[in-house]
């Protein structure tokens, strides 16, 4: 049911990981729905992005588009990272099946959401750029398990 | 392809060679409608007749009591829908559980919404019916209870006699969906007081395509298919001669090695599960420990979705299933696993192994450290798994 690019970047997935200091952090989704997903921003004084990070919980096409997200963004500055939308994510997967274009969507507002707090902590405008939804299931569970 | 590790039978089961070699014959030799006066309709006829008689046999029936449909969807639908047709003078009340199938489930959806009125019963952590719930949503106009007898998902038991006892003392009708327990294990329609019972044959070894109702005599349903004198008229249609010989071989089969399958079945479900527990934090057994299907094993793992678990598995030449949203096509995780209890991000990281007499300890040893592995691959790359880590 997915492409080989799917596959590739699930199974493979670039830039997995953590970062301490970043400059710009953006959670999105929702637990309650199977999808979160986090992007971490490291960025220059010329706006550019230096490195990405991400960290996903999620099915494969969750996985997948995040870390086709960050392999878009990287090296980009950042107005030219809010050119990369969630169709410009799919299409370089070579597409998504129906039910999960949702994800590109997720991952096209992770990287705002991203940006969003890099340019609240630097007191900067990105053009086109606008707050993210508070969507994350803040009070999970603290059950064992 | 390489080997394959098959933990999915109860999605489906890999049809038994004896079972395809008993229906061989009656493709291509004996194809005669079983309708016809001629004796190559009676080779069909007979063979007919005779998988009705062992499947009878096996739930202590009449053979005039089972019913050939196309399988346990069917079975349902039919049973659910004719039932409540033929007794709407009577009441417009039907209970049932918040666990059972879809082809249950939509069925009394389809039924709310041409009037009737459904109740769905709760059940505990571990799946099991509320039985003083049953007892109390009991009404006059209560027609029908349908309850299945063990869960697809968590492989739970249900207190089958139990049920039968509150639907007969009340006068209702009881119909179980039995589609994961029969061949499975022992039932007995008389002990248990059922009036109905759904099965399927690709569920015990048998083909896809074909299954059974058992409906008690003197149960008033509706035909279901109109059109012809198959199946005493209530389910006409040419009838499938080479599944209904499949589907009787398959229980046959399955009657005669339950016992040997059922120990064999529990000893791998026994160990996956103690070496799983014992070998993966934060996750936990869903379903009862005692009255469970000796094929089920089913777990969440926290901080994980399911659909990546199923890649990932499936990479490693592993069949398994979960019930995470993105395998129902919506965004809600299981209605098994919610009515359990579950939280939705929890529910999300469900997997089901559900194995087989073929399986070895040698394989579940494989599939264990590949579970290990892909669980802690997938919380490295899980925000939920470093929030946790950072907040304990």
């Amino acid at each position: 049911m997915y492409s080989e690019k799917v596959m590739d970047h699930f199974t493979n997935p670039r830039n997995v990981g953590e970062m301490e200091n970043p400059s710009g952090v953006g959670t999105v989704g929702n637990a309650k729905c199977g999808d979160i997903m986090r992007i971490y921003l490291d960025i220059d004084e010329n706006h550019i992005i230096r490195d990405c990070k991400f960290k996903t919980f999620g099915c494969g096409a969750a996985v997948a588009t995040s870390s086709m997200a960050t392999e878009l963004v990287k090296g980009k500055s950042v107005e030219e990272a809010m050119k990369v939308t969630n169709k410009a994510v799919m299409e370089a997967l070579d597409g998504l099946p129906p039910v999960k274009v949702h994800c590109s969507l997720l991952a096209e507002e992770a990287i705002h959401a991203a940006l969003w707090d890099y340019a609240q902590k630097n007191g900067i405008e990105i053009e086109g750029l606008k707050e993210p939804k508070k969507d994350i299931h803040e009070d999970e569970e603290e059950e064992e398990y | 392809m390489d080997k394959i590790i098959y933990l999915d039978n109860a999605a489906t089961t890999k049809t038994a060679p004896q079972v395809v070699e008993a229906m061989l014959p009656y493709f291509s030799n004996y194809y005669g409608n079983a309708s016809s006066i001629y004796r190559l309709g009676a080779e069909s006829k007979k063979a007919v007749a005779k998988s009705r008689e062992v499947i009878a046999g096996s739930l202590n029936a009449d053979s005039s009591e089972i019913y050939f449909t196309a399988g346990g969807s069917e079975s349902d639908n039919w049973a659910i829908i004719a039932a409540a047709e033929a007794y709407e003078t009577k009441g417009k009340h039907i209970i049932t559980s918040r666990i059972e199938h879809h082809a249950v489930l939509h069925t009394c959806q389809y039924l709310e919404k041409k009037g009737y009125e459904i109740t769905y019963i709760d059940v505990n952590e571990e799946g099991i019916i509320d039985l003083e719930g049953l007892k109390k949503a009991v009404r006059p106009d209560t027609i029908l209870i349908s309850i299945m007898f063990a869960n697809n998902e968590i492989g739970t038991i249900q207190p089958v006699k139990e049920i039968g006892e509150i639907a007969k003392e009340n006068g209702i009708l009881f119909h179980t969906d039995a589609v994961q327990a029969y061949g499975h294990v022992p039932i007995d329609v008389e002990a248990l007081h059922i009036d109905m019972l759904s099965a399927s044959g690709h569920k015990l070894n048998g083909p896809k395509g074909i299954g059974f109702l058992y409906i008690r005599k003197g149960v008033k349903i509706r035909s279901f298919i109109h059109g012809g004198a198959q199946e005493r008229s209530r389910r006409a249609g040419t009838e499938n001669v080479p599944g209904i010989v499949g589907l009787g071989a398959a229980a046959e089969r399955a009657f005669e090695s339950m016992e040997q399958r059922s120990q064999k079945e529990s000893k791998l479900r026994d160990y996956l599960i103690s070496r799983l527990e014992k070998e993966i934090p934060y996750c936990r057994l869903n379903g009862d420990r005692e009255r469970r299907l000796s094929n089920n094993v089913n777990f969440v793992f926290r901080f994980i979705e399911g659909e990546s678990m199923l890649i990932m598995l499936d990479g490693k030449g592993i069949c398994a299933s979960s019930g995470s949203a993105c395998t129902s096509g919506s965004l809600d995780p299981s209605h098994v696993l919610l009515a359990i209890g579950l939280p939705h991000e929890i529910a999300h990281g469900s997997l089901r192994l559900t194995v087989s007499e073929e399986n070895t300890l040698e394989e579940m040893d494989y599939v264990v450290d590949s579970i290990k592995e892909i669980v802690d691959r997938l919380r490295q790359m899980s925000p939920l798994y470093e929030d946790f880590i950072k907040k304990s």
